[in-house]
């Protein structure tokens, strides 16, 4: 080995993770199918800031003075909007994806907190419904497990057309999770690869999709809001035409958003950064006028109170959590470790969620493993997290000085970075300048 | 009998009705005029009942369909009993794009040609089409049988499940795993049903059977051309 340093020194073009990217593809000859989300650092919440009240205005005393975190979703043509206490709801996520234990565990804890979840690809499963007071049916591209009498029972639709860690992508749920009940859910063979398809089968453009919406409105007697949400990539022009679909909702999904499994080239590469699509898509509803008439859902990569109280004064109306709430029920948590290092990995590293063997019994059909989740267990966990983002996003909102969440607003933020600045449209702190902004 | 003139009355109205039924009621009879090209006639249907539609339908029309008997004399736009679950589904014309696409149960009948994409992702819906069918019909098709009495268009059954298609005249081109396969005489006796329970005369010898090849169901980098 040479007595000169720079001999030894690494290719910033080549580093550790993209020569082993390589030698593995060399290896399998297929790209890198995985679960979690994009692991890459990109512009986001925690590049801004809330500048709390002092002399220019005053906030309100913690734990005394009310701070409201009730929302409506879906006002615009369904007889029964969906009344939240909290603005946090739990993103789609299957069961097939995840276990019966995890799928229930989110139901009682969103159950408790007067919030909502939803079903994914897959249908609604009897124990999800009945542990989820309000419960989100997704309308999907592969429409595996849809069914009219699981579209009357749900209380609002949520027709998918793409999602953060894949827009433009359909999914995969590899054959090792493809149980008996599962494979039945979607009818289909057990053990094989289930591809969803990347586009609806009944329907191309938005001008098919108003038709699609009006079906579903028909067929539900108007009765139920239905979402639209999609991946967020061009965001102004997507959340427009949802609009003028008729969606009641519209949900924009980062592309920090998580997956159960698909190509990691998609999670890495596809997509814009949560950030920019809440202001984009704020921007986009101001612009046709319906900013709080149609509700905006943002979801991707929200890990905290202080994300919560970021998108909402962005504008959001609602935020939606996944990864995080897997996190919660356990994910990535350092116990079961040899069973992490039986994946190849560790706690903080694991995204073997397509592998079916998830070590803290999540993301898994085993009952051996899923044993590890009791549902009251999960449930608990859940709702205590659920329970402090609202003490969070209260915190920072009374400290700004507002009664009601849906107060704070983009006045409120500063950015730390140039790129959060230019993508939040809030100035660089210590500045007045937003980058790329004219009046 | 009850009547909806769709120049008077709305599609509300008349899906409205349909679902309003209940076991007890007698007349489950609909006659609906003047459709002209309306969407989402007749969608939901959940009991039994006996619907004729005069004239042409938009989009989805019979979509979702459950235990009603639906006959459109006419044309159909795309999506003609999506996602049906059971009944029956009859239309005299023609179909647009995308006919019974995701049907779960049930038979829909065309007795005209229906255009591209004809019992995509189907999904135990049976399927009888009296003319042709365009490109990739049964693309993703997972269960259920689409007959075909003409000519299939390109991409017959790409990426193919478990369900079984049946051709009598021309295939122009089979889609990724889709491959001819034998006709024994169950699948002879399963055609014949679904040609009598269409109320099409034809002879099920005188088609072929189509169906998976099975080779994309898991991942192989050997096969990967075909995707
Ligand atoms: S711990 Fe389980 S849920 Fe978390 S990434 Fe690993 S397999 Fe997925």
């Amino acid at each position: 080995m040479s007595v000169y340093k720079r001999a030894q020194r690494p290719s910033a073009t080549f580093p550790d993770h993209v020569l082993s990217e390589i030698h593995r593809a060399a290896d399998q000859g297929i790209y890198e199918i995985r679960g979690f989300g994009a692991k890459r650092r990109v512009p986001g919440f925690d590049d801004l800031l809330f500048l709390g009240a002092s002399v220019s205005r005053y906030p309100l005393e913690g734990y005394r003075e009310a701070c409201g975190t009730d929302v409506v979703l879906g006002t615009r043509h369904a007889k029964n909007p969906l009344r939240l206490k909290i603005p946090i709801t739990i993103a789609g996520m299957s069961f097939g994806a995840l276990g019966a234990n995890a799928k229930e565990s989110l139901g009682r804890a969103a159950t408790a907190m007067g919030t909502s979840t939803t079903t994914g690809d897959g249908g609604m499963t009897v124990e999800e419904r009945s542990a989820s007071e309000t419960l989100v049916y997704q309308v999907l591209p592969s429409r595996y497990g849809l069914n009219p009498d699981d579209l009357r029972k749900a209380d609002a639709l949520e027709v998918v057309v793409g999602q953060g860690a894949k827009p433009g992508g359909g999914g995969m749920l590899l054959g090792q999770k493809i149980t008996e009940r599962v494979a039945g859910m979607r009818t289909l063979p057990e053990g094989i690869d289930q591809r969803s398809a990347c586009r609806h089968p009944d329907w191309t453009g938005p001008d098919d999709l108003e038709i699609k919406i009006n079906e579903l409105r028909e067929i539900t007697d108007w009765r139920v809001p239905i979402y639209v949400k999609v991946g967020a990539t061009r965001t102004r022009y997507d959340v427009q035409l949802a609009v003028k679909a008729g969606a009641d909702v519209v949900v924009v999904d980062g592309m920090q958003g998580g997956t159960a499994a698909t190509q990691d080239v998609f999670i890495e590469h596809v997509g814009i950064p949560t950030l920019p699509a809440v202001r984009l898509a704020v921007e986009a509803l101001k612009e046709l006028r319906m900013h709080r008439k149609v509700q905006l859902i943002v979801s991707g990569g929200i890990r905290s109170g202080a994300d919560v109280a970021k998108a909402l004064a962005l504008g959001a109306d609602a935020v939606s959590i996944g990864s995080a709430a897997m996190v919660a029920l356990g994910c990535n948590k350092p116990v079961y470790e040899d069973d992490y290092a039986r994946l190849g990995t560790e706690p903080g590293c694991c995204h073997h969620c397509h592998t079916g063997a998830c070590p803290v019994g999540i993301t898994t059909q085993r009952p051996e493993l899923e044993e590890r989740l009791p549902p009251e267990v999960g449930a608990r966990r859940m709702r205590n997290y659920l329970a402090t983002l609202v003490l969070e996003l209260q915190t920072i909102a009374r400290a700004c000085g507002k009664s009601h969440v849906h107060n704070l607003e983009p006045e409120d933020m500063v950015a730390l970075t140039v790129e959060a600045a230019a993508m939040a449209r809030v100035p660089l702190a210590g500045t007045d300048w937003i980058p790329g902004w004219r009046e | 009998m009850r009547e909806f003139d769709l120049e008077v009355d709305s599609v509300r109205d008349l899906n409205a009705a349909l679902h309003a039924l209940t076991e007890e009621d007698r007349d489950r009879d609909f006659l609906v005029c003047h459709p002209n090209g309306r969407h989402s006639v007749a969608v939901g249907a959940m009991l039994e009942a006996d619907i004729r539609i005069e004239g042409h339908v938009g989009y989805y029309c019979a979509g979702m369909n459950q235990r009603a008997r639906v006959q459109v004399r006419g044309n159909v736009g795309p999506g003609v009993a999506e996602n049906m679950m059971s009944g029956m589904v009859q239309v005299t014309g023609n179909a647009s794009q995308y006919a019974g696409a995701s049907g779960r149960g049930g038979l829909l009948v065309i007795e005209g040609d229906a255009s591209s994409r004809c019992g995509i992702s189907m999904k135990g819906v049976n399927i009888v089409v009296r003319g042709s069918v365009g490109h990739m019909s049964a693309f993703m098709a997972q269960a259920g049988a689409l007959v075909v009495c003409g000519d299939a268009g390109q991409h017959l059954g790409d990426s193919i499940y478990e369900a079984r298609l049946y051709v009598r005249g021309t295939v122009r081109s089979l889609g990724a795993d889709c491959v001819e396969k034998d006709m024994t005489d169950e699948h002879v006796k399963e055609l014949s049903g679904l040609l009598l329970a269409a109320g099409i005369e034809a002879d099920a010898r005188e088609f072929r059977r189509y169906g998976s090849a099975r080779r994309l169901y898991n991942f192989n980098i050997d096969h990967v051309d075909e995707y």
